[in-house]
């Protein structure tokens, strides 16, 4: 242990501990911008570029920047004379000075470290005026905006991008006044490899990376004349949007998110957890087909969108490898204009199906050509939680306070399989229920695969289903993807079935959730709200689903029926590496 | 290089690595004689030195050659161009045939150099970093060559004018055959 005092109140902290860390022990918060942390995934940017959180050690001639300077045994730390704050609002000043000073309009408005930073410091004017970065807004993907007129070169979106994801299309490019972080030769997005995972959206202190916003298409959708406007609603949204309203970390707020999506005025609030009991019937048919067969192993889950570009550009020999099975969001969209609408009576072109997810790379997956059979789109239109939660503060809507209500039939059905798909491993774990039960034609109690569970980015198991050894490995975050698809490629590791999500922890930290602004404990509270939801249903398992199993006997007829490929599964196109 | 989206791709007539196999396969024999890994930290530090071979072999860096030393380096494209842009040195556009450089550095440039680079730029019609369209001319300026006694002074491609005035940008043009 290393002992220091700070601002004369001693202090013990380990070794390689920051002045920023030890401070935090003591109580003290010492302003920060660029330095990013996830303790439960071991993120660290800490590049002490922004000299935001500089204070006084004694015996050091210039500031520290507490993020990462190291602390030393008798070190002592002053964190607020008049020398480090005013460097503190200079440093503040002159970031402001080529910020442009639209907060009234930004999207992040009320979300923005970079506003909240100069709340806390107490700025009422900007000293410094001068010449302003005039770089013209890429809006050309459907995913992400990028404005970078907004950039403050913080580089924490770089970290996100090349480090823990390794897609590895953000590069600090030029010099001096003109560095940026953009791609190369300054491509807009939808021009590169990027996945729309949306980690940087998450990163992003300012609002230099936003959602491509559709809620104002919500709104005219919801006021269209003859239309049949439904909505769907992934599992980890529930999980995450209490948030917004002031509720706790971990509130499970399912019963309010229907309410508030009926009095928004939905006809019909579906859930996409319905579709993830479906993806589970098609995705363990091709699991046990392939396990029974032993060949194309491991299978490889693809209900993330993020993922399934990640592999088509970085790994595009092994587009064979996942599933074929669609993602529960497009199931659900070609169901609600197949089966849904042949029920209603209605033509697939008259209903508008609305997704909430707590992805950004959905509202790509939506737009994908394969996804709009004969040019009508399985899925219409695509909003964040952060988007919902928008749209139900205009609306009036007082979420917390709302009287929990329950999700309309048929396709609202779902279990404590369909629930977990939003934290990482319970896709995996959700098929392995249902193959266990299948595989032995028992109705098998013991169905917790707590192996699978937890944030860590990479798990690996080998769990016993109907007297089988199935080795199974679950991987959230690409970069640790990657570093499974290339232990396969080498041939040092073989797995029966990996799952694998784009964002670390899986979609509980979807690019689409609420702002975590670098605290664990809200994603902890997150996944264990998933796992206690499951527990608190009457129904765990996906083939257990009444509508699902009514689904295929009145129309798809069985799992990997033709009908159910011609609707539920896709095939996948290898892309460029750049 | 400043900002903005006029660069970049687009702009990209020549695919260099298809269309000149000579160069391409000299320029993997040079990448492919460093210490190349699977480890990409290290890879890294063998970056700049293929980027000076890559421009070395074909005068100037395209997106397609940025590719090809990304690809053998196994690194991704952003970083190469990240790069690229930061080092005046290198460049992603097609330079001339004749390079002229004008020193901007102290001593040139109280002697005079701005009204030169501004001759320069009257003859040839072009801006300061840009190339002719027949791309026989570059211009640019630099910083200092070491040759302040001789100032302003002026270089096309390895040769130095010294004492240069105005008068005389037409004679050095002329002199590029």
């Amino acid at each position: 242990m290393i002992n220091l005092t700070i601002n004369d109140t001693p202090v013990s902290v380990e070794e390689n501990a920051t002045i920023l860390q030890a401070a935090a022990k003591i109580g003290i918060r010492i302003p920060t911008l660029c330095h990013f942390e996830l303790d439960c995934f071991s993120i660290e940017h800490r590049t002490g570029s922004c000299r935001i959180c500089v204070v006084e050690v004694e015996g050091r001639r210039n500031l520290a920047p507490a993020c990462c300077t190291p602390v030393n045994e008798d070190m002592v730390v002053k964190t607020n004379t008049i020398r480090a704050i005013n460097a503190r609002r200079t440093m503040l000043d002159l970031i402001l000075s080529d910020h442009p000073k639209e907060c009234l309009t930004c999207e992040k408005n009320g979300d923005c470290e970079l506003q909240n930073l100069a709340s806390e410091m107490d700025l009422h004017h900007v000293m410094y005026e001068g010449e302003m970065s005039t770089y013209k807004i890429d809006l050309a993907c459907n995913a992400i905006v990028r404005d970078l007129n907004k950039c403050i070169m913080c580089r924490r979106c770089e970290t996100a991008c090349n480090d823990v994801q390794t897609v590895g299309i953000l590069s600090g490019v030029g010099r001096g006044f003109d560095a940026v972080v953009a791609p190369a030769a300054m491509m807009p997005l939808n021009e590169t490899k990027c996945v729309f995972c949306g980690q940087c959206v998450a990163a992003c202190p300012v609002g230099a990376l936003t959602e491509q916003n559709n809620k104002y298409q919500v709104w005219q959708a919801l006021n269209q004349k003859g239309k049949h406007v439904i909505v769907q609603t992934a599992p980890a949204v529930r999980v995450a949007i209490g948030e917004e309203f002031g509720m706790d970390p971990g509130s499970i707020a399912t019963g309010k998110l229907v309410a508030g999506l009926r009095m928004l005025g939905f006809d019909k609030v579906f859930d996409t957890d319905f579709a993830a009991d479906l993806t589970i019937m098609e995705e363990t048919t091709e699991l046990i087909e392939r396990l029974t067969k032993n060949e194309n192993l491991p299978i490889l889950t693809s209900c993330c969108p993020g993922w399934v570009k990640f592999l088509e550009h970085q790994f595009p020999e092994l587009v064979y490898m996942p599933s074929t099975a669609k993602s529960p969001q497009q199931m659900f969209g070609a169901i609600a204009k197949s089966y849904y609408a042949e029920k209603l009576g209605k033509k697939p072109e008259d209903i508008i199906c609305v997704s909430v997810m707590p992805c950004l790379a959905k509202k790509y997956e939506a737009s994908r050509e394969e996804f709009a059979p004969e040019g009508v789109k399985d899925v219409d239109l695509v909003i964040s939680t952060r988007e919902l939660a928008d749209m139900f503060k205009e609306a009036g809507i007082q979420l917390e306070k709302l009287e929990d209500k329950e999700y309309d039939n048929p396709l609202g059905e779902s279990t404590g399989a369909a629930i977990i798909f939003g934290a990482s491993g319970g896709v995996l774990e959700a098929a392995l229920r249902t193959a266990a039960d299948w595989l032995t034609g028992e109705d098998i109690k013991d169905i917790d695969f707590n192996a699978v569970r937890g944030l860590e980015g990479i798990k690996e198991a080998t769990v016993n289903v109907a007297g089988t050894d199935v080795k199974v490995a679950v991987t959230s975050g690409l970069g640790n993807a990657r570093k499974v698809l290339e232990k396969i490629q080498k041939g040092e590791a073989h797995y029966h079935a990996i799952e694998i999500m784009a964002c670390p922890g899986g979609c509980l930290n979807g690019g689409g959730q609420p702002y975590n602004h670098g605290d664990s404990d809200i994603l902890e509270k997150r996944k264990e709200a998933i796992y206690t939801a499951d527990s608190d249903l009457p129904i765990r398992k996906s083939h257990e689903n009444p509508h699902i199993k009514k689904l295929y006997d009145d129309y798809l007829e069985k799992p990997g029926s033709k009908l159910a490929h011609k609707l539920l599964h896709t095939h996948y196109t290898p892309r460029k590496n750049w | 290089m400043s900002c903005c989206d006029c660069q970049g791709k687009g702009q990209e007539e020549l695919n260099l690595i298809e269309q000149f196999p000579e160069k391409r396969e000299q320029l993997e024999a040079y990448i492919e004689s460093l210490d190349i890994s699977d480890d990409r930290e290290k890879n890294r530090g063998f970056l700049i030195q293929s980027l000076h071979k890559a421009q070395d072999i074909f005068g100037y860096l395209p997106l397609s050659v940025q590719l090809f030393v990304a690809d053998k380096l196994k690194l991704h494209l952003s970083e190469v161009y990240g790069v690229i842009s930061f080092y005046s040195y290198f460049t992603d556009k097609p330079v001339g045939k004749y390079k002229i450089n004008v020193c901007t550095g102290t001593a040139c440039f109280v002697k005079g150099a701005g009204a030169i680079l501004e001759e320069f730029k009257r003859y040839l019609n072009i801006e300061c970093g840009e190339t002719s369209r027949d791309r026989k001319f570059s211009l640019g300026a630099l910083r200092c060559v070491g040759a302040c006694s001789l100032a302003p002074v002026v270089m096309v491609n390895e040769k130095v004018y010294g004492k240069v005035s105005t008068k005389m940008v037409p004679d050095i043009i002329s002199e590029c055959k």
